[in-house]
Order: C-alpha cells, then structure tokens, then sequence
C-alpha cells in the first residue's frame, strides 16, 4: 500500500506536504464490517494524507459513515485495523474530533446551544470533573468562529436545522482536533450554513488541519474539497480530487447498469447449496 | 365432578384466550405497539373497580364493560400525549400504565375496606383465577372473543395494509385513522376477554408472546396469524393443565412460561431464522474467513521470499492483519489438524497439501478481486449481502468461470501471479 | 419518630431516587425498560430470600440487582439478534421473569414471608413498624435505611458522572468517541435503576416504582428546557407527589403507594394541560394566535393592489367569505381586527386596504423571504 501513499503524498504537493512526513492521520488496512453477515466494507486499504479537506463520497449503503465510525472505533471490524497518527484510536482519541449526523441526537434534549458545545470538551475535562468556567469561555469562542453566539443560550430544539448543524461543527472545533471526521456536514442546510461551514473547513486547512467529510452533493465535490476517496462496499479510488474524481471512478463506485456483476452474482450464488447449512 | 366441570370452563378460557389474543397480537407486533397491549390492559383495572363501586354488582358483563371504558380511556390518552405534546412515546405509555393502575389500585383497596368489600374478589383480575370461571363468564368470553376474531377476518386485508405499508394504504382510501382505532378496540376486546385468565399484568404476555414466536417461523402474515392462535390456544390450554396437576401453581403466569418457552424455542431452532443456525453459519463462516487468510498470509510470505519451505514465526504474521496471538492460534490449530501446515515452536509453515489449497485460496481471491475491479458495479443490495459470503462460498468451478469470463488473467490487479488451476 | 414522619421520609426517598435515575431513562426513551427492570426483579428478591432466609436488603439487592441487568442484557440480546423489535422484546421478557416470581412467591408462600399484593403494590403502611438490628440493637425503620441508601447511590451517580450522563444520553456516538463508554454508563444507570426499585420495592411495590420513574421525570420535561433544572423538578414532583398522596390515602382509606402514583398522574396531567411551553393551552392559544395572523394576512393580500376594483365593484365581506370560505362569525371577526388595526377600511362598495396594510402586506413578504433564508 506504501505505493498509494507515496503517490497521494506526490500528488497533493500542498504546503501541508512537509508535515506528511510523521505518521498518517488516518491508515487503514484490510478493513472488513459487517452488521450481522452483512458486510458494508470490504477489504478496504486506505491511508490518508495530513493537511487536506478529503471528502468521503459513494452511493447510499455504501458503508461512508461506517467507515468513519470504524475510524472511531465505533463499529469493530472482522478483520483489519484502523490507525491514526500511526497509533491504535484509543491512545488518539484527543488528536481526533467526531462529528455524527445531525439527525442521529435527539433535538428535544433539554440542553442549550453553548451545553453541546462544551461537550466537546468533555473528553479533555475527563471522568467525573466538571468543565470549568474556562471551557465555557472556550465554547463560546467557537459558537462564534460559527456566527451563533447569539444563540449560546438557546434550547437546541428552538433552533433551525442549519443553526443546529452550525452547533454541532462549533462541539467538533471545542475539541482543537488535528483530524477532524464530520458525518454529512453539508446535508440539509441553508445557504449560509453552507457557506460558514466552508469556510470553516477552509480555515481548518490553513491551520494544516485534516478533515475527513461524508458528502454527498457530487456537484460540489471538486470545489468544495482537495482529495476525494470513492467508496462502494470497496475503495473504489482515493487520491487527490484532479487525478481522482474522473467520470470513470465516479462511474465505478456508482455503478449504473444493473448488468454485469450482479448477473454473475445471481448466477454463482444460485450455485451454492439451497439453506447454506453451517 | 365439580372439579373436572370447573377445569372444562378454565380450559376453554384460557384456550380461547390464547388464540384471540395471539391473533390480535400479530397485528400489534408488526406496528410495533407491543407495550400498548401492556398498557391498555393495566388501564382495565380501574375500570372493573369503578364499574363495580357504581353498579355495586360483580356481575361480570358491567365489570368487563368498565373494563373496556378505562381500557379505551387508556388509549386515548396515549394517542393524546403523543399527539400534543413533546413526551414520547414510551413515556406515555409508562404513565398510562402505571398512573391508570395506580388509580385502580387506590380503587380496589379501597373497596376491599368497603363492608363487604372483601368478598368481592376484585383482585383475581391482576394475575386472573381461572378456576373461579364460570358458565356465563365463558359466555360472555366466547361472544367477545368470536366478535373479534370474525372482525379481524372482515378486515384482515386492510390490516395487512395497516401493517405493511400505512402510506399505501391510505392512498387506496382506506380510512387507516378508523382501521387504527379499531385495532386499538381489538385489543382492549382481547384484554377484556384475559381479564379472569391471565389477569392485567401478564396480559401482554398473552398477547406479544405467541405472535413473536409465530414469527419466527413464517414471513407470511396469514400464515404468522394461524400460527400465533394455534400457539397462543395450545399454550393456554397446556398451561392450564399443568397448573390443574401441580399444587400452588397460579394458572396466569404458568400459561405465560409456557408460550415463553415456545418462543425460546422458536427463536433458537426456527428454520432460517433460528439463532442456533445463524450463530452456527455464522462461526463456521468467520473461522473459515480465518483459517483462508491465515493460509494466503503464508502463501503471501512465501511468494515474496520466492520460498514456501521456511517457516514463518508468529509474529510475523500477527503483523499482516493485526490479529492477536490467539486468533493466529486458533486458526494455525485447525490447519495444523487438518494437515495443511506444520508448527516449529510458534512458528509456521505450509505442508505440500497446504501450498495447494493456499494456491487455490489465493487464486479464488486474486480472480474474483480482478473480477470487481474490472466489471466494479457492486450497487445492488442482495448482492451486498452475500458479497464477503461470496468470495468464500465460490466453488471451484464458479472460480474457473469466472477466470475464463475474464480471458485467462496472468496478473491481479496489483500485479501479483494468480496461480494456477488445481491440477485433477 | 412518629409513624407519619417514617411514611412520609420513606416516600420522598422513594420519589427523589426514581426521578433522579428515571430522568435519564425518559430522555433516553428506556421508560419502558425501567417498567421491565421493575416487575423482572422480583424472580431475584424470591430467590435471595430463599436461600438467606431473611428480609436482609443486602442480598435482596444483590439478587434483584442481577435480574435487573440480566433483564436489560437480555432485551439487548434479542433486540441485536434483529428477530424482535425493541418494544417487543421488552414485552416478552419481563412477564416471563415475573411470572417465574409469581409462581416462586405462591408455591413457596409457606417459606416466604411475601405475598403477591405486596410485589404489586407494596404497603408502605407497614414501613415504621419493620425496624432494623444490627447485632440485637434496633437502629429504626429498615425502609429508611434502604430506601435512603438508594437515594444516596443515585444522588452520588448523578452528582459524579452528570456530565458523562449527559453526554452518553444525548450523543453517544460522540461519548464513545471521546472515550465515555455508553455501554458502561448504560448498565451503571441500570444497575442503579435495578438498585433504586429494590428499594422501593416494599414501600410502593412493583408496578408503583415505574410510576415514580416515568411520571415525575415525564412531568419535569414539560416544564423545562434545561437537563439539571429537569432533575430538580422531576425530584420536587415527586416528592410533592408522595405527600399529597399520603395525605389522600389517609382520607380515603386505601393504598399509600397507589394514592402516590395517581397524584403524579394528577400532576403530569395538570403539565400536559397549562406549561407554559409545551402545554395543551399554550399550543392551542398559540395555534389560534398564528392562525389569526395568518387569516388577517390572507384577507390583506386579497385586498392588496385591488383598491381600484374594491371601489368598482366593491369587494365586501361577501366576496372573502365565499373565497375563504370561513363563515360569516369568523369572516366578520377577522375583518373587525383588521378594521380595528387600521389596516382596512369601509370603502364605497365594501373594502379597502389602507397605505397602512399595503405597508403591513410588504413587511411581511420580506420577514417570509428571510425566514426562508
């Protein structure tokens, strides 16, 4: 796999180049999940360079958040292994900000606007302690980074969907991350969150950080970000958006014509013996 | 024999019971409403105290219409507080249980401090007493009952609707408000009817219980249906039986252990969906995973040191896949057992036999890896689901297939030798 | 201490306890699985009591606390196994764990000093009279000393790992990933669930705890916005709750814990009903506030740019009502507001929108488009 990464390395060239020398942010080897028997990632071998806004793109199901979930450890893989900066994630977490889809909370939650925000300190703050007044300060600093300080005090379910986005990505910048991985931070938002959430990102990159983004708008890949990895089950592609993000990649983790692959699929499969008895 | 007259009528009770109740059950199971039945049959209580503290009579027929009043009383309210206010749902069906309870509860004792309150016998209706059954009891239980069940079978087919697709259903003009609030009578019919056998609390035994064990063994409604009545009347009767045999055993909670253990069965040896199968396939499948990576890892090692004959030390390999000790060892075990590898110490190494079936191993993953990467349209969902099934489970021959359909590769995608076919 | 004091103390531990832990399980949508913890205890207390011998608490906890996280494991179990929904895997285990209790209690009620009404509804009644000893000298109610232990659990859980509550509760995708284990701090709030209604077992029975766990904290959520004000309230209520309770079965002679549980039914209805936020009236009034609004802006818009033809031909409170079909009451009121606002005014023939309701029509053509941005 070193040749993929040597070649991204290469290929990216970008002011952050120098800081890809140290370990990784993000190297995974011959990772397989399943949720049952079903897999939804496949033998995927992937490194990911330090420095650059990469967005994760694929059809539905294609297994884009579990990927970033097997990052985080959340889902635990049949085989292959996950490391950040050269580390397994345990030793890491700190160097690593999460962001889940907006719609996987409950917005009901009686808590305010500044309290989820805090939450991304948590983890600095550590087991049973309280966050101090300074970690408030801090995550009313980055509410407004995102232009809502205004909104500090306001019940989470008051808020519109992009502002609750925007409350979420403010948590993600509390945990000053060097690698952040954001689940679907375009999905569902206005046209100003839209674009403070780029401009966020943006910043993010000048600083050198990693952004790791589940996307989902094809249009607004290319601008939107550097490096592309394609996902469908299988890595279809990773790399830099002008080498990487071709029609016929674009066309391969897509797929298109039902023919192919899935007749052959049915085919071998109607082979095997009826009830695949243990 | 008054005893053999009186275990009749409890039979028929609970019997009967037992097929309405897993019926109407189905139908509460699909729509995910398994704990409304828990509710509303809770909420009966304080309708059968207040029906007998207004009509001062424990004439069945008021205590089962006050029954079914708070019953209804009790559904409304959950629909209400989902309806109109942030509680969810969950909540609003703990508090309608335990609030509705907690007012019969107040009810019952205060009527047991009633003169002549203590004779009422209000109180079999928590855990039901079923011998105190008798014939017009069972009247009244077998109108109730025939009425929903010859309900249901009227609009069995605009509940499948209900069930299956509510969206649908309501395009077809299907009133699936009206449908929703009629099963919701059903199921307070169905508590009405296990009041003297089961009881309040258990009743959502009664009626979950059978319809989740029919499920195992069937993906059609109708057949879930039959089945769950079949179950539910036979646990019933069975229950009530060994309840008549043994001393001290209350019939409620004994018919609820049996359909219990009918679904414990159920739930392990079901064809297809039984666990004990699926966890068999699926620890047969993850060892078999195991034991083909362990055997390409070496094949791997040896092609990249142009030598099979040395053996590769653990640690080596625990390196490849960032697998534990154990994990090597198990798999290392079963190869070593069926005389594919031999051990050195810790170390490990490939038999002549095992360089075979390696090969093959190898040659199944390069081909079908080529395969993907050539004709990549994986998409389709029922393909996903037996993909990694898949490269395991290829025979031989769909692996040659699959070889020829590709022009007879010499090289993987990585550009590694694919070997070559087993010789016969 | 008098008899009234013990009842009422015991209550209140009782209530605080349940809201404290119930508030998690109501956010995080368990209510039901604290009614499943609740009746599948008893199975474990039976057996405690069978092989102790006594109505010691310490193994009655132990035992009821195994059932407990065994009854959540097992959900869990079956939930993950795909073959049960969630709701119904709860509603197949815990009437089979409670009938295994059932049936020990009542084939066994020769050795066991319990009966099946107790394991329903408790008797709180009997509380001051049970006393405790430590090694032959009474040291007061036993109910106290459990029920207050609990309390004392629970308010240090809360107190200790709030935040980690919290957090797990709202996002335990983050939690995990910022190294909060939900699993563990699932089964520790579990574990105290399991704790909590052993405890209050005695005192309010089985059925009577999940009222103390649900309604309070349900309660509590209507009133507030904000997590720790929720656990105050929800404790108050609760404490309320059993006190007024106690006071009503007192009157009424019949069960203390079914009096307690139906009063913070009172107190969730009368929430449901008035809070100022989420209640039943507030929605209405506000309902019927927008939909005034909204009524006053149709007829404006209507009006709007037709002065010319509202003087021609006269657009009269006729011509709206056979347009919105409202009804003469309704139309008649809308158009009297407006009148009264100034935004219209008798024309010639009927109605004309005023400069001031053309300038009312503006602003609000500008406050939507920049809703929708």
């Amino acid at each position: 796999m070193t040749s993929r990464l040597e070649e991204m390395a290469a290929a990216g060239g970008s002011p952050a180049g120098a800081a890809a020398i140290g370990p990784l942010p993000v190297e995974v080897h011959d990772l397989t999940v399943a949720y049952g028997t079903q897999p939804v990632l496949w033998d995927v071998d992937l490194t990911l360079p330090e420095g650059h806004l990469i967005a994760v793109v694929g059809p539905n199901g294609a297994g884009k958040s579990t990927l970033l979930k097997a990052i985080v450890g959340l889902v635990r893989p049949i085989t292959g292994w996950v490391k950040v900066y050269g580390e397994p994630y345990e030793r890491r977490r700190s160097w690593v900000g999460y962001t889940p889809q907006r719609e996987s909370v409950d917005w009901d939650f009686p808590t305010s606007a500044l309290d989820v925000v805090t939450m991304g300190l948590y983890g600095r703050v550590g087991w049973f302690r309280r966050p101090s007044r300074r970690h408030r300060e801090m995550a009313l600093a980055c509410l407004e980074k995102l232009g809502i300080r205004d909104l500090a005090g306001r019940q989470i379910s008051q808020l519109s969907g992009g502002q609750q986005q925007r409350v979420f990505l403010a948590r993600a910048l509390a945990q000053e991350a060097r690698l952040y991985l954001m689940d679907e931070p375009f999905a569902g938002v206005d046209a100003t969150t839209e674009k403070a959430v780029l401009s966020l990102l943006q910043d993010l990159r000048r600083e050198g950080k990693t952004v790791v983004a589940v996307h989902h708008d094809l249009q607004t890949v290319a601008e939107y970000f550097d490096h592309v990895v394609l996902l469908n089950l299988r890595l279809v592609a990773a790399g830099p958006v002008a080498t990487t993000f071709t029609p016929e990649n674009i066309h391969r983790a897509y797929g298109g014509r039902p023919t192919g692959l899935s007749q052959a699929a049915e085919a071998l499969l109607s082979r095997r013996p009826p009830g695949g008895g243990p | 024999m008054g005893i053999s007259y009186t275990l009749e009528n409890v039979l028929l009770g609970s019997s009967l019971l037992g097929v309405v109740a897993g019926v109407v059950g189905c139908f509460a199971l699909l729509r995910r409403q398994s704990l409304l039945g828990d509710a509303l049959a809770h909420a009966a209580l304080p309708g059968v105290c207040l029906a007998f503290l207004l009509a001062g009579s424990k004439e069945s027929l008021y205590l089962l219409a006050g029954a079914m009043a708070t019953g209804i009383a009790g559904a409304l309210f959950v629909l209400l507080v989902v309806r109109w206010t942030r509680v969810k749902e969950d909540a609003a069906i703990g508090i309608v249980l335990s609030v509705f309870f907690a007012v019969g509860i107040v009810l019952l004792t205060r009527i047991q401090r009633l003169p002549g309150g203590n004779q009422s016998g209000l109180d079999r209706y928590l855990f039901g007493q079923a011998a105190t059954i008798v014939e017009e009891d069972l009247m009244v239980m077998a109108i109730l009952g025939g009425a929903v069940l010859l309900v249901v079978a009227l609009v069995y087919k605009e509940l499948k609707l209900l069930c299956f697709d509510r969206a649908f259903g309501a395009s077809l003009g299907f009133s699936m408000r009206g449908l929703e609030v009629l099963l919701t009578c059903l199921l307070v019919a169905v508590v009405v009817v296990g009041l003297q056998t089961v009881g309040v609390i258990l009743m959502v035994a009664a009626l979950i219980t059978p319809a989740a064990a029919a499920r195992q063994w069937t993906d059609r409604l109708g057949a879930m249906v039959l089945l769950a009545g079949v179950l539910g009347g036979a646990s019933g009767a069975i229950g009530t039986i060994l309840s008549a045999t043994a001393p001290k055993l209350p019939p409620g909670p004994t018919i609820v252990l049996v359909s219990s253990a009918v679904l414990v069965a159920s739930l392990l040896f079901a064809p297809r969906r039984g666990m004990l199968w699926a966890w068999l396939e699926e620890r047969a499948l993850r060892s078999r995973i195991r034991r083909e990576n362990l055997l390409k890892d070496l094949y791997r090692v040896g092609e990249r040191e142009r030598a099979w004959d040395r053996f590769v030390p653990r640690p080596a390999l625990m390196g490849l896949r960032g697998q534990g000790a154990l994990e090597i060892e198990r798999s290392a075990g079963h190869l070593v057992a069926a005389g594919l590898a031999e051990r050195s110490g810790d170390a490990l190494r490939l038999t002549a036999a095992g360089l075979a079936e390696a090969a093959q191993v190898v040659r199944k993953h390069r081909l079908w890896e080529l395969y993907l990467a050539r004709r990549l349209e994986l998409p389709t969902d029922h393909v996903h689901r037996d993909a990694e099934a898949m490269e395991h489970a290829l025979s031989e021959e769909a692996v040659d297939g699959i070889e020829e359909l590709l022009g007879f590769p010499k090289e993987d995608p990585h550009g590694r030798l694919i070997p070559a076919r087993r010789r016969p | 201490m008098s008899s009234t004091v013990v009842i009422l103390l015991v209550g209140s531990f009782v209530a605080a306890s349940c809201a404290l832990v119930g508030s998690f399980l109501v956010l995080r949508r368990l209510a039901l699985l604290g009614d499943a913890i609740s009746h599948a205890v008893l199975p474990g207390i039976v057996v405690a009591f069978l092989l102790t011998g006594s109505r010691a608490p310490l193994p009655m906890v132990l035992g009821a606390g195994c059932l407990g996280v065994f009854t959540v494991f097992l959900v869990e179990v079956l939930n993950r196994s795909r073959r049960l929904q969630e709701d119904a895997s709860i509603g197949v285990v815990f009437p089979a764990l409670f009938s295994v209790g059932v049936i020990l209690v009542s084939s066994l009620a020769a050795q066991v000093d319990l009966d099946t009404d107790c394991v329903l509804y408790g008797d709180i009644a009997y509380a001051p009279s049970d006393v405790l000893d430590v090694g032959g000298v009474p040291i007061g109610p036993k109910a106290l000393w459990t029920t207050g232990a609990a309390l004392v659990v629970d308010a240090l859980l809360v107190l200790l790992l709030y935040k980690e509550l919290k957090v797990v509760s709202f996002d335990p995708a983050l939690a995990s990933s910022i190294g909060f284990s939900p699993v563990l701090v699932h089964y520790l709030l579990m574990a105290a669930v399991s704790l909590t209604v052993v405890a209050s077992f005695e005192s309010v029975g089985s059925i009577l705890v999940v009222g103390m766990l649900v309604v309070p904290p349900a309660t509590a959520y209507l009133l507030t916005e904000r997590l720790g004000v929720m656990l105050l309230l929800a404790v108050a209520i609760g404490v309320g709750s059993s006190a007024a309770g106690y006071a009503f079965a007192r009157w009424y002679e019949c069960s203390i814990g079914g009096a307690m549980a139906a009063a913070a039914g009172l107190a969730f209805v009368a929430s449901a009903l008035a809070s100022p936020r989420h209640g039943l009236l507030a929605r209405y009034l506000k309902h019927r506030r927008l939909g005034a609004r909204l009524a006053g802006h149709l007829v404006l818009l209507h009006l709007s740019g037709r002065a010319a033809e509202g003087e021609r031909r006269g657009l009269g409170p006729r011509d709206l009502e056979a347009r919105f079909r409202w009804g003469r009451v309704r139309t008649a009121r809308v158009l009297g507001r407006l009148e009264a606002q100034g935004l219209i005014e008798p024309a010639a023939a009927g109605l004309r929108i005023t400069p001031a309701g053309e300038r009312a029509v503006e602003q609000a053509g500008t406050a939507a488009l920049a809703d929708r941005r």
